[in-house]
């Protein structure tokens, strides 16, 4: 499921259309945010590298992490760094976001530092700036893909980073305005819910078209296992207005994370329960062919056979079978039978206003 | 090497291979948090030891202390009983502490200055001992540190984000506390959940939920965002011995 919204991202927009947007939300229960983006951001950069996408280029809006983790990061997922100038640019917010480095150099109080050449790597330096920050994307995002109708992803890390440094209504006009860009194909950017309102987050998510929910197994089990596995939800709205709900299990294994159903999980539970159960749950076909053919009660009446309720005494058919002396002895006992009843008083009507409980004492 | 890992040495992973240990920590963020109940200063005593023992680590280790809560006396007292003489340190460069009790930015203008100025002389630090691989910066304590910023959340996460940088481009390692309860009513919770973002290990220390003990103080919980194997979560009770 994982993939079928970086299969969503990949396809990108239609003509006159927004792009397709996602945003990922984690809380500190369940970190898994980062991880979430970093595999949607290489599945993305493969399709885009192998030229299988609409967009021929993605833009990383770098603010919580440095330029030599995402180069690690490619380096790690068998990416070649040497060629990743051609669909990649890096805008680093990461380094110096408020101009700090910048001042004190200037005053001579620290050196200037090496950078590494390996990505195709720009310096933003004041990120509070964000109609700057929205001409560099395109400036960043043109330089990859040329003038004209080919188009570019961008990716944001993270957006709430963005809210600390400006207001909400900024950050979000800064997203629609790259959304609603024609040459922008797909944007996908990385939110820690749990430091914002419930205003913030909705206002996001009614920015995107798909959302996915990083939570923690459940609230009950215990803390270890909520950091290495969670549950991934994600809503996508589909062009006719249909909205498509899936949950999926992951775990985070050796840096890269898996995905797995629900149902594989479910499936595995139940599989694994079976053999512990001391009952035999499956029956044979010989066991089902014998079931078949048992009667129920009651299931002759229908066949043109007497009534035959059991009440504990003989039944007729029997009696009469039995000796004629007995029989007409036992026919006359069976005339006798009947109910005698006499009320109390005319009076009185059945069941009277008195409390049958007066008696007792309580 | 000899000497006896402790429980909360093992929960940190300085007891293992001297390689390992020292790839595990280098470039992290440690986060102590503590609250009234049951203080974390003992941690990060701890922690300032194992970062200066010349026979654990290697000698070139440099720590870089800027001190909010206590005076250079204070530390120096207790790392004495632990065997770790600070003045020593000092002397050989090796500690270098900045006294900040009296930091205070006057106006809404002067914090920002104030912290970039801060920011500036540990980076002129940590560049003057970049050629030393194992640099690390002890900030005690970020509440503090906000109240000199005159309680403006925003300027000292921007700090902390600064001191970050300094992570990947020296690979320093920072060592934090903050105290989590007083953050703990209305919408201010958010500078503990975005420390906790920033850091790669959190220590957590907790009164025991079943009330105080003689014995017992509390609990340390260990989450530790490692880069292979997901997080580990460690519960240690520890105790408080009475110093005579």
């Amino acid at each position: 499921m994982a993939d079928a919204i970086c299969r969503v991202l990949r396809d990108g927009a239609l003509e006159g259309e927004h792009a397709t947007s996602l945003t990922i939300n984690d809380s500190v229960d369940s970190p898994f945010g980062p991880i979430v983006f970093d595999y949607i951001f290489t599945q993305l950069s493969s399709f885009i590298s192998s030229e299988k996408s609409q967009s021929r280029g993605i833009v990383l809006v770098s603010f919580a992490r440095s330029p030599s983790s995402t180069a690690e990061l490619l380096n790690t997922r068998g990416t070649d760094i040497a060629t990743s100038h051609q669909w990649l640019s890096v805008l680093d917010c990461y380094t110096d976001p408020l101009g700090w480095k910048e001042q004190l150099k200037e005053r001579g109080a620290i050196k200037t530092p090496s950078t590494e050449a390996s990505l195709n790597l720009n310096l933003c330096k004041d990120v509070r700036n964000l109609d700057d920050l929205f001409s560099q994307i395109l400036v960043l995002g043109k330089g990859l893909v040329g003038e004209g109708k080919t188009r570019f992803s961008v990716a944001i890390d993270s957006v709430s980073e963005m809210l600390r440094h400006t207001s909400l209504s900024s950050v979000s006009s800064l997203i629609n305005n790259l959304r609603s860009h024609a040459q922008v194909s797909s944007i996908f950017w990385l939110l820690h819910s749990d430091l914002h309102d419930i205003k913030t987050t909705s206002a996001f998510e009614y920015m995107s078209s798909m959302v996915a929910n990083v939570k923690p197994l459940s609230t009950t089990t215990n803390a270890e296992q909520n950091y290495k596995k969670g549950q991934f939800h994600a809503s996508l709205k589909r062009r006719n207005g249909r909205v498509r709900v899936m949950v999926e299990e992951f775990s985070n294994e050796q840096s890269q994370i898996k995905f797995t159903s629900m149902n594989a999980v479910e499936n595995a539970i139940t599989q694994s329960l079976v053999p512990k159960v001391q009952f035999n749950m499956q029956l044979s076909d010989k066991e089902k062919s014998d079931r078949a053919k048992v009667v129920l009660p009651f299931e002759h009446q229908e066949m043109d056979k007497s009534v035959q309720i059991y009440d504990g005494r003989k039944s007729l058919t029997e009696v009469k079978h039995e000796s004629n002396g007995e029989n007409l002895k036992k026919q006359e006992e069976f005339e006798r039978g009947e109910i005698i009843y006499f009320r109390d008083s005319d009076d009185e009507m059945p069941d009277s206003d008195e409390d049958p409980d007066d008696d007792l004492d309580i | 090497m000899n000497r006896p890992a402790t429980l909360l040495d093992e929960a940190l992973g300085f007891d293992d291979g001297e390689s390992n240990s020292r790839q595990r920590r280098v470039g992290r963020v440690f986060l102590v948090e503590d609250c009234v109940e049951t203080s974390g200063a003992f941690v990060l005593h701890h922690l300032i030891k194992r970062f200066l023992s010349p026979n654990h680590s290697s000698s070139d280790s440099v720590v870089i202390f800027v001190a909010f809560a206590q005076p250079f006396s204070h530390y120096d007292r207790i790392l004495r009983k632990m065997g770790c003489n600070l003045a020593v340190q000092r002397e050989n460069k090796r500690l270098i502490f900045f006294d900040m009790l009296m930091l205070e930015c006057p106006d809404d203008d002067g914090v920002e200055g104030g912290l970039i100025a801060l920011y500036g002389n540990i980076h002129k630090a940590v560049e003057a001992n970049s050629i030393n691989k194992n640099i690390t910066i002890i900030i005690d304590d970020i509440s503090l540190l906000e109240v000199a910023a005159n309680g403006s959340t925003k300027d000292v996460l921007n700090f902390m984000h600064y001191c970050h940088t300094l992570t990947t481009q020296f690979g320093c390692t920072i060592i934090t506390v903050i105290h989590e309860d007083i953050y703990s009513n209305g919408d201010e919770f958010t500078l503990p959940i975005q420390m906790e973002y920033l850091a790669d290990i959190t220590l957590k220390a907790e009164p025991l939920v079943t009330g105080l003990a003689a014995d017992i103080h509390g609990q340390l919980t260990e989450v530790d965002l490692e880069k292979d194997c997901g997080k580990a979560y460690n519960a240690i009770v520890f105790k408080n011995e009475r110093r005579r």
